[in-house]
């Protein structure tokens, strides 16, 4: 017995070597190419009008033949919109959007019904097959159920029968509200309601496809799960919806990665995600973002503007967020947690690389409402070139958050002259039995740190990516093993030439 | 024994060389040829030029080269960038190893190897031979394995970190290796670990120079050569007792000597 213990005790450690080494191969090649999922498919789609009116959103519904009280959920939500103004308390500098010029809904033409792969367009499955996201059954991923969605629709969901035998639901949010009518009905909109902001009223109003999972209670679910989102078309926006239920006792990890062809217009992505975790369930959450960054002179590119929020509704729920964020011309984000259950726990981990001229403003709220709750933030801003990258985040204790305790940490790594970094850390606190620690740093890779390794034969690109990398190590830890070599296949940026 | 090293082509050839920093003269023409076999030590003075010389072998960036040439086995390799000269078997052990957050030593040392091996036309190690190797490396130095997954350098004591110097060198197997104040900032017992380490990777092939103050690393490993530096030339040259006598008539001399001339 002694014998096999030490026997999978060493397995463990060489797979657990092997994993950060995969792990440590994503930054290298972040940095070292180029962008290689611009390319465009060229395939029919279906079309309507550019433009955003009732009309449009009534079109919208229609075309997915949604029940009433969706209509009037997006109707609700398109009034409030209307009376909104688009935020600019970031300070990110973007022309402004004209959202009459963007088309709402683009779909690639295929049979009105597909009951099996075979039936999709060979140019989809090939799309994602060069993505490195083969959906066809010889071909799939083997510990990943992935859910396609291809501009407005989702294409494919592999694994269904085999997840549907433990009860999982995973499937697109269109399918869903006509299979699972009562569960969204009482969840959408429950996390990030449609007034929340700007671009949640927006998404609410048009949102066109996404993934939805149901863990039911005492179900872990036995595959990582995966949406892959690719935006095709120059000139609609993309408007995804993703809700994940996890009920008393469950957990699962799920990761999104999302890619788009290089246009010289701007594209603008806006999503949102909603996790609610009962009891004792927990979710994790992994984004690998890649979105077209734009070109060296900041043309084109997307814009993401994103409202990623979870809630911890049970006692002892978690909910942990993961995120490396290399792409998009602006990227606006804030995963966040609403701890509510006693002793609920939310994580944020997350790596944003900017180059060039991107613009990246993002981080958590972690808001801390019931009891012995806890939250751990932990970010690391790398920004090249021109870029701007901030961290900013909330960390708010209410007045019954007792014995609650949050830790934060905030690095930012420099390279070059030119780019720069700011965090800023907002902290309410109305409960003073609670424990707030931040800390927060700024480094930049020093000219005797990059000749010690040059010295010892490494390559010049090669030394700041392993130094990079290393920065980045206590996030990448926290990504889930099973998406690495994934994640390894999405992320690619190009630092080459920043620095010096 | 001179005679018959002699036979062979030098390893490094520094010729006449001067260079600066920010516009400020260093180095004001400086010779040495090293052929393999040989040890040489550089001695002198805080400041007179010694640490520099031994960068800009090494191809350190900020140091410009305003006359003279660098030869290594018989190229020059004055515009060459530092990752070239150190995969072509040019070794610098540091008077100050550099600490590096995050990067697992154990990494550091397989890819610095393999770029290494690559120039070698060496297969390069996965992660599995490599540990072997460093395993078998590690014993030359006395380092516990626990060194390898800790960062490069970070939160090392000076003796460890001269000793992962050390390390380093046996696993590049370098032509010539130039260690920089190796024996600073190191007890006695440590002192003859990383002694013996160097002797034990150097052979008939390999030049070393050793730069230093004290006349204790000397007394471990005894060198052919013993060159003083002052105000950014070699005032003389010797054989190991030059350095018994430096240690008895202090740096003074070199000062009066400068006055002389």
């Amino acid at each position: 017995m002694g014998v096999s213990f030490v026997k999978v005790y060493k397995d463990n450690c060489n797979r657990l070597f092997l994993d950060n080494m995969v792990k440590e191969n994503l930054v290298k090649d972040v940095v070292k190419e180029p962008y290689k999922y611009g390319f465009i498919t060229d395939i029919e789609t279906e079309k309507i009008a550019k433009g955003l009116n009732e009309d449009i959103i009534r079109l919208i519904s229609q075309k997915k033949e949604e029940p009433k009280y969706l209509l009037d959920f997006r109707l609700k939500a398109f009034k409030k919109w209307q009376k909104m103004e688009e935020p600019d308390w970031a300070g990110l500098g973007y022309k402004k959007i004209d959202y009459q010029d963007i088309i709402y809904y683009s779909a690639p033409k295929q049979k009105e019904k597909i009951s099996s792969l075979d039936e999709v367009d060979p140019k989809l499955l090939e799309t994602f097959d060069k993505l490195g996201i083969p959906l066809t059954e010889q071909k799939k991923l083997t510990n990943v159920a992935v859910d396609a969605v291809f501009d407005s629709v989702s294409i494919a969901t592999t694994f269904r029968e085999e997840l549907a035998g433990h009860g999982v639901i995973f499937c697109s949010i269109s399918e869903a509200v006509k299979t699972h009518s009562d569960l969204i009905e009482k969840y959408l909109g429950t996390v990030v309601p449609a007034s929340d902001n700007y671009f949640a009223a927006l998404n609410s109003a048009v949102f066109s496809d996404g993934s939805f999972v149901y863990i039911p209670k005492g179900v872990k679910c036995p595959m990582d799960l995966s949406s892959y989102f690719r935006i095709n078309s120059g000139d609609s926006g993309q408007f995804e919806r993703t809700l994940i239920i996890a009920e008393e006792s469950s957990s699962v990890s799920y990761l999104e990665g999302c890619t788009a062809p290089m246009f010289d217009t701007n594209t603008l992505h806006a999503a949102v995600v909603e996790l609610i975790a009962l009891d004792d369930a927990s979710i994790k959450y992994s984004t690998v973002q890649n979105w077209y960054a734009g070109d060296e002179e900041g043309v084109g590119g997307i814009f993401n503007f994103v409202t990623k929020r979870g809630k911890c509704l049970g006692k002892r729920s978690k909910i942990s967020w993961s995120q490396v964020e290399t792409g998009s011309a602006i990227t606006w984000k804030y995963p966040s947690c609403l701890l509510l259950g006693e002793e609920s726990v939310g994580e944020f981990y997350s790596v944003a690389l900017t180059n060039n001229l991107q613009q990246a403003d993002t981080g958590t709220k972690m808001i801390h409402i019931g009891p012995k709750t806890k939250s751990t933030i932990v970010s690391k801003g790398i920004s090249a070139g021109n870029s701007i990258n901030s961290y900013r985040g909330l960390v708010k204790m209410g007045t019954k958050a007792t014995g609650s305790r949050n830790y934060s940490q905030c690095d930012s790594m420099l390279i070059g002259d030119q780019a720069s970094a700011n965090t800023f850390p907002y902290i309410k606190s109305q409960q003073p039995n609670s424990d707030i620690e931040h800390e927060a740093s700024t480094c930049r890779i020093s000219e005797d740190q990059l000749f010690y390794l040059q010295s010892r034969g490494i390559e010049f690109e090669e030394a700041i990516s392993m130094m990079v990398s290393g920065f980045c190590r206590d996030v990448f830890n926290q990504l889930p093993m099973e998406f690495a070599a994934e994640a390894d296949k999405l992320l690619s940026l190009k630092l080459e030439g920043s620095v010096g | 024994m001179q005679s018959k090293m002699k036979e062979s082509y030098p390893i490094l050839e520094v010729d006449n060389l001067f260079a600066s920093t920010d516009n400020l003269p260093i180095l004001k023409g400086v010779s040495l040829t090293v052929y393999p076999g040989e040890i040489h030590a550089i001695m002198g003075r805080n400041g007179c030029g010694k640490s520099t010389l031994s960068k800009i072998i090494a191809g350190h960036p900020s140091y410009n080269i305003t006359n003279g040439e660098i030869k290594f086995s018989g190229e020059n390799i004055n515009s060459l960038e530092p990752e070239e000269r150190a995969q072509s078997g040019i070794f610098l052990g540091f008077q100050y190893p550099i600490e590096i957050p995050g990067v697992s030593n154990l990494e550091f040392l397989r890819v610095s190897t393999n770029a290494r091996r690559k120039f070698l036309n060496k297969e390069e190690l996965d992660t599995f031979d490599f540990e072997e190797l460093v395993k078998e490396k590690l014993e030359l130095v006395k380092m516990d394995q626990a060194f390898l997954s800790r960062s490069v350098n970070q939160g090392f004591s000076g003796g460890e970190k001269k000793r992962n110097e050390i390390l380093q060198m046996a696993l590049l197997e370098p032509k010539i290796a130039i260690l920089d104040e190796t024996d600073s900032g190191l007890d006695i017992d440590a002192l003859r670990i990383v002694a013996s380490g160097i002797k034990k990777i150097s052979n008939a092939q390999t030049g070393i120079i050793l730069i230093t103050h004290y006349q204790r690393l000397l007394d471990e490993i005894e060198p052919n050569y013993v060159h003083v530096m002052a105000d950014g030339q070699i005032i003389k040259t010797g054989g190991s007792d030059l350095a018994v006598e430096l240690e008895k008539k202090g740096y003074e001399w070199t000062d009066n000597f400068l006055q002389q001339t």
